[in-house]
């Protein structure tokens, strides 16, 4: 986010003045503290001085097993459809990042319009595909699979399905500019000099793909960590995720100090996370390609 | 080598048919909404037994749909506005600017980003209360204005990186003030990014669900959060209809906001000036 090429960017030498820059940043700065910044503080602020200054909302997150149980399952949920994501994108990558013309427009076309279609409309669709009298039932039927319909909807398979495929655009994009970016004759001089397909893969495409496919897994992980409508609708109560979670703490149980400490858990989480892989959070993927 | 060269061909055959495999995952379950929501009868089916428009209808005819509908569009170009604005501003500070504390800023921006939507929906909701803010217009503008800055920051930013300095300096250097030069030099040839730019944040207002599901009440609420509603409720065959409406919706924004952009930037390019065609 840095200036690449800063001396490009002086006027004549000048650059705004430090009093000129501020008023420039101030209403961002302003609207951030109000609707940002106070917001998570008094939050977390209730999570560990209500009633009086305690660690007792974050310990009760970790000593009962129920809410155990939840953040474990959130884990597992989030590296599921990380891995599954990454698998579907990978193909669709390399393929995107080797075609032009109309293949390449129809490729970037399924990915992007999902990017923009409203996460509700996709998990909409995946309730009325998976529902008990639903097309893939009937499909399962017809195939002799199963006699009676099953239950799809509210089972683990189902959110990680459905999940994977809300945050596939996340995972497809960041891959695909990290592989565009490898020139065609390096994996062929790999073969030339006598490399298998696999040593090919291994020694040259993966290396350099690397970047694209750490900034995608942490897209799609952090994502999937805090998802709420598509785990909410698709899994249930069955299947809760922490965001569930957090959202039945505030809405029934009116319990706030807890769900701030469970929203406290959930952000250090992902700061760490952030920290962690700084270099690969990179939005820039996402909003240069449409 | 001719071994290793068939082998290379399958291998190949195999990653193109799974890309379109996954091509057709993507986009399927989105698109089987629309001939299923033309379907007859209360319970949706694929194919659909016959035609009619009678879910489309029930959109039209149900006032609390228009209402939310209507609510989401104000809403979405409210906050498009705002956050086009304050980006672009904030954008002009970190490219030319001398900002103190700019890693900090630069934290800030991400940040909506970072940090999950359920965490600061719950957070918006807690102090909203107290602000009086809930099921505001002005609460939901801020509340999206927020959550699109990210994205209006980064196009902006994309923007400004290709232009080239130059042109504003030969402007200030033929006498004009730097207000003027800005005008009638920067803003035409950065303008299809603050197209994009708007539109990315018109999109992410109207599509808001998580922060929109908190900060609702009983006779405000969005469109999404309608819908939420009455997905959670039962699966209306009515969602069907509005399901496939937004899906034209976007593929048509982002048709529209594609050809606006091409075309400011062939005016960009006729008035003389060559725009860097970008990375």
């Amino acid at each position: 986010m840095s200036a690449r090429r800063p001396s490009r960017f002086r006027l004549g030498g000048r650059r705004y003045s430090p009093a000129a820059s501020l008023a420039l940043a101030a209403p961002f700065l302003l609207l951030v503290a109000i609707i940002f910044i106070l917001p998570l503080a008094t939050l977390l602020h209730e999570s560990l001085f209500v009633p009086a200054p305690t660690t007792e909302h974050y310990a009760r997150a970790f000593a009962e097993p129920v809410y155990l149980r939840v953040m474990l399952r959130t884990l597992r949920i989030a590296a599921l459809v990380t891995a599954l994501a990454l698998l579907l994108a990978w193909p669709m990558a390399w393929v995107m990042s080797r075609s032009r013309g109309l293949g390449l427009a129809l490729l970037a076309a399924a990915v992007l319009l999902p990017l923009w279609t409203s996460v509700l409309v996709r998990t909409y669709a995946w309730m009325v595909l998976l529902q008990r009298n639903g097309v893939v039932n009937q499909l399962l039927q017809q195939l002799g699979l199963t006699e009676a319909p099953i239950r799809l909807l509210y089972t683990e398979g189902a959110v990680v399905l459905a999940m994977a495929h809300v945050l596939l655009p996340f995972m497809v994009l960041p891959i695909y500019s990290a592989l565009k970016g490898i020139p065609e004759d390096y994996p062929r001089a790999a073969q030339m000099l006598g490399a298998s397909p696999w040593a090919t893969f291994r020694e040259v495409i993966w290396p350099l793909a690397l970047p694209g496919v750490t900034s995608g897994c942490l897209m799609v992980f952090l994502l999937a960590l805090g998802f709420f409508v598509t785990p909410a609708l698709i899994g249930g109560p069955q299947q809760m995720m922490i965001a569930t979670l957090v959202s039945q703490q505030v809405r029934e149980m009116l319990d706030w100090p807890f769900a701030g400490a469970l929203v406290g858990i959930l952000l250090v989480f992902v700061l760490a996370l952030t920290l962690l892989f700084k270099r690969a959070v990179r939005l820039d993927r996402f909003v240069g390609s449409a | 080598m001719s071994a290793a060269r068939t082998h290379n061909r399958a291998g190949r055959m195999a990653l193109n048919a799974a890309a379109y495999a996954v091509t057709v995952f993507l986009l399927l379950p989105t698109l089987i909404i629309a001939p299923m929501s033309v379907g007859p009868e209360r319970l949706l089916s694929f194919p659909p037994k016959g035609f009619s428009l009678r879910w489309y209808a029930a959109y039209f005819e149900d006032s609390d749909w228009l209402r939310a509908t209507l609510f989401s569009a104000e809403a979405g170009l409210i906050s498009a506005v705002c956050a086009t604005l304050i980006g672009t501003m904030l954008a002009l500070a970190l490219v030319r600017g001398r900002l103190p504390g700019k890693g900090f800023i630069e934290l800030l921006v991400i940040g909506p980003v970072i940090v999950p939507h359920i965490a600061l929906a719950v957070a918006m909701f807690l102090v909203f209360e107290q602000l009086r803010l809930t099921g505001t217009l002005l609460g939901f503008a801020m509340a999206h204005t927020v959550l699109a800055l990210p994205f209006v920051v980064f196009t902006v930013l994309a923007a400004l990186y290709r232009f080239d300095v130059d042109l504003e300096r030969a402007a200030l250097s033929c006498g004009a003030g730097p207000i003027r030069a800005f005008r009638h030099v920067t803003l035409p040839l950065i303008a299809p990014g603050l197209v994009s730019a708007a539109l990315f944040a018109f999109i992410i207002s109207f599509d808001e669900a998580v922060v929109s599901f908190f900060i609702s009440d009983l006779d405000r609420k969005t469109l999404p959060r309608k819908m939420f509603e009455d997905i959670d409720f039962n699966i209306s065959p009515t969602l069907a209809a509005v399901a496939t409406m937004l899906t034209a919706l976007t593929i048509l924004a982002l048709l529209l906001g594609y050809g606006l952009k091409r075309s400011l930037e062939r005016r960009a390019r006729a008035a003389g000036t060559a725009p860097d065609p970008g990375p």
